[in-house]
């Protein structure tokens, strides 16, 4: 109990006082994470909006397979990335230099996005099929374009994939097996809140652990807090 | 400090502002302009951001794994930014178990490798997947145990002694269970005593020292540590004490190698070199002899350099 | 009287099923064209197909001598547009409803021709209320607004005041006529209601099963109908 309560005055000092090592770890975890959701908003938003849009053959094949995605354990896809990323992995030892190596923040940025992309597709799937079909078609007559009719949609679906983007976000920056295993918890360049953590406890110093523990739940709680303000302005 | 975290709030601007303006708005008649920018301006501006800070500044790069108990005991923080100073390099750890530092040197992914587990370092010289080895320091294992010592091993003179009174007894006892180095030298004591460890007594918690010695403590039972992470908990407040230590079985000595070039053009063997000249040398093994010493009361690794013994 | 429609032989089949079977449909520039019919006539298909939202299985639709197909320009599908029997609004407000197919054409200053339409309509007061929060008739008012902001060449009516209480109906069926009137904006009003036929329209088509069985000037249509099933229909005989 009094290790929790020094956990807590410590990581509220930490925070406060601006320390140095503290705001670059949680720099290069926002800076990680808002990177890689980016990459999946642009991926996952426009795929997600074609798969609850369109009618296909085999397009409930792809949404069982999207499902799958969504449910991918990180540190599989941490290992995958690993793997392929090896310098002698599938990838790695091609040598291109386009091909991000091992322990590097774009390495981190490939399996978040692996990891976050999924959940951007489905719930965007999800949140356009909701959208009144009627919509479509008087949409479409005031003269819009396919694409036009598209952002209508993704418009009105609007809520529903900005959850989708705080859903992707929670999953990525507090995750901790994938950007472990392929970022390799490097100080000052692959370091980011979730791997600190553990490496703090793995040290013994709880009071910071406890403190970047902190932090992150109280980075989750202001992205939470942002969208409930901004269903509320929704609705 | 603050343009960092703007830069953190225009990602989540971004974001956002692409859903709310460049979809709620309809966009006119699709011309090039209009359509085009706000869905792929993030993209080509996202990563040319990822790579400014790590890649400009540092010229040399030199990756290290190592076994986590370098870094946790605070041992490369300590020596690590000389030698990144002196010679203009940037020494990124990767801090894994024994096992996964090794096979990081067969696939090549590591330059040079920090590790305690002497038997596995010979096979890999063998295989030729090294191409340099010395010998850097050792720490010492203890074997820790609850106050009131159910299997009575306080004061054996040796491991295999406390190991065979903890299994006849069957008190709990917490093991790393992830091939790390610690791990392997307990089997090793497990093999000299001729046992098997099996049994609910026995515990395989496959994490890593920290939260072994935390479950140990929970469990009031016994288990192998090294003394640099038992220190640092006991400072946090753990209550396990040392039953026995000073046995020349339970010495982890460790090894520096250099990786074997041949295994990815990425390898840089000259800084690999550098690092082990560097760290074999004189004025480091001191610097390590005296780490932590003062705090302590006792040094938490002991050099054992070629130079170093020759030295003295 | 120029025609701004032209419709041959043309032929809609949903899953075997023909919903339209139109042997020859001349609309006419400027006029208030009504067609009426029971439910599941065919009317709604046909005005879909007239709004390029569907196209024919076989015959052909000529709209301003333009082959209608998918390839029908995009400055020709803008000059038509529809106000369906159930409003469709987009979130945000009012204004924003209405100013919606201005946008999608790239027009940047139209406020004050959506001033102008929103006052017509008696919705200024609503200006800047949650379109999603409005009564059915308010609703279709600003339905109607929006379609009649873009300026339409032919506007396209399914129903528009279905289930509307008398001052909804008689207020749209008045701007209607007024754009027609002023705009010279070609109409194309489906209902099952004859005497809004009647009250609006300068010729009507009596459209059963698919077919156009009737097709005469507004008076003709109710003093001599050609076909019997005209007679019975206008009379309010026919049972459906």
């Amino acid at each position: 109990m009094q290790q929790l309560l020094d956990g807590i005055l410590e990581g509220l000092r930490l925070l406060f006082t601006g320390d140095a090592v503290l705001w670059e770890i949680i720099y290069l975890s926002g800076r990680i994470s808002g990177i890689a959701l980016v990459i999946s908003a642009v991926l996952g938003i426009p795929f997600g909006a074609f798969l609850g849009l369109a009618r296909f053959r085999g397009r409930r094949l792809v949404q069982a397979i999207v499902y799958t995605g969504m449910g991918l354990p990180p540190v599989v896809v941490g290992l995958a990335v690993y793997l392929l990323l090896s310098r002698s992995g599938i990838l790695g030892h091609l040598n291109w230099s386009w091909i991000p190596q091992l322990f590097t923040v774009p390495a981190m940025i490939v399996a978040q996005v692996i990891i976050a992309t999924p959940l951007v597709v489905g719930y965007t799937m999800a949140a356009v099929s909701e959208v009144n079909p009627d919509l479509r078609i008087q949409v479409r007559s005031l003269g819009a374009t396919p694409l036009q009719i598209t952002l209508a949609v993704l418009c009105e679906a609007r809520l529903g994939i900005i959850v989708a983007l705080v859903g992707g976000l929670g999953s990525i920056i507090s995750e901790v097996g994938a950007v472990m295993m392929v970022g390799g918890n490097i100080e000052g360049s692959t370091r980011v809140l979730t791997t600190a953590i553990m490496l703090e406890t793995r040290r013994g110093n709880l009071d910071l652990a406890i403190g970047l523990g902190m932090v992150l739940l109280l980075l989750a709680f202001l992205i939470n807090f942002g969208v409930t303000q901004l269903q509320g302005k929704g609705n | 400090m603050f343009q960092k975290m703007s830069f953190y709030k225009i990602l989540v601007a971004l974001i956002l502002s692409m859903l709310l303006v460049a979809a709620c708005a309809p966009t006119a008649t699709p011309t090039a302009e209009s359509v085009a920018v706000p869905t792929q301006a993030p993209p080509t501006k996202a990563p040319k951001l990822a790579f400014t800070n790590t890649e400009i500044q540092q010229p040399q790069e030199m990756i290290l794994a190592t076994t986590s108990s370098t870094q946790d005991s605070g041992l490369l923080d300590y020596l690590l930014p000389d030698f990144d100073k002196e010679f203009n390099i940037k020494t990124k750890v990767i801090a894994v178990g024994s096992g996964q530092a090794l096979q990081m040197g067969k696939d090549g992914d590591a330059d040079v490798l920090l590790i305690h587990s002497p038997a596995a370092e010979k096979e890999f010289m063998d295989a030729g997947d090294g191409v340099r080895r010395e010998d850097v320091m050792y720490n010492d294992f203890v074997i820790v145990g609850p106050a009131e010592d159910p299997a009575k091993i306080t004061g054996l003179k040796t491991s295999v002694d406390a190991f065979k009174a903890i299994a006849e007894s069957e008190s709990k006892f917490v093991s790393r269970g992830d091939d790390s180095g610690t791990h392997v030298k307990e089997k090793n004591i497990w093999k000299k005593a001729e046992l098997e460890p099996v049994g609910d007594w026995y515990v395989s918690a496959g994490q890593n020292m920290g939260a072994v010695l935390t479950m140990a403590d929970e469990l009031q039972g016994y288990t192998l540590s090294d003394r640099a992470t038992y220190l640092a908990f006991l400072q946090q407040g753990l209550s396990l004490k040392i039953m026995v230590e000073g046995d020349s079985s339970l010495l982890n000595p460790y090894g520096v190698i250099a990786v074997n070039p041949a295994k990815s053009p990425k390898i840089r063997n000259d800084l690999a070199n550098q690092f082990i000249d560097w760290i074999i040398s004189i004025p480091v093994q001191e610097k390590i002899q005296v780490f932590k010493k003062e705090e302590l009361g006792q040094s938490l690794f002991y050099p054992s350099s070629k130079l170093w013994q020759e030295a003295k | 009287m120029a025609k701004i429609y032209d419709l041959q032989n043309v032929k809609r089949v949903y899953e075997s099923r023909t919903v339209v079977d139109i042997d020859t449909l001349e609309i006419e520039d400027g006029e208030i064209l009504a067609i009426v019919g029971p439910s599941g006539a065919g009317k709604s298909t046909l005005l879909r197909l007239l709004n390029f939202l569907e196209y024919a299985d076989s015959g052909l639709i000529r709209y301003k001598g333009q082959e209608v197909n998918a390839q029908l320009p995009l400055d020709f599908r803008r000059q038509v547009t529809t106000v369906f029997q159930r409003p469709a609004l987009l979130q945000g407000s009012v204004e924003e409803n209405v100013v919606y197919g201005l946008r999608l054409r790239g027009k940047k200053n139209g406020k004050g021709e959506v001033l102008e339409v929103i006052t017509r309509m008696g919705l200024e007061k609503l200006r800047r209320a949650r379109a999603r929060t409005l009564s059915g008739g308010e609703a279709q008012r600003v339905a109607l607004a929006r379609a009649v902001v873009v300026r339409p060449a032919v506007l396209l009516l399914d129903e528009p005041t279905a289930n509307l209480d008398p001052y909804n109906i008689s207020l749209i069926e008045e701007v209607v006529r007024e754009i027609n009137r002023v705009q010279k904006t070609t109409i194309v009003l489906v209902t099952h209601n004859v005497f809004q036929a009647k009250r609006m329209a300068h010729r009507i088509a009596l459209m059963l099963s698919g077919k156009i069985v009737e097709l005469s000037r507004t008076q003709d249509f109710f003093d001599h109908p050609r076909d019997p099933r005209t007679r019975a229909f206008a009379n309010g005989e026919m049972i459906y």
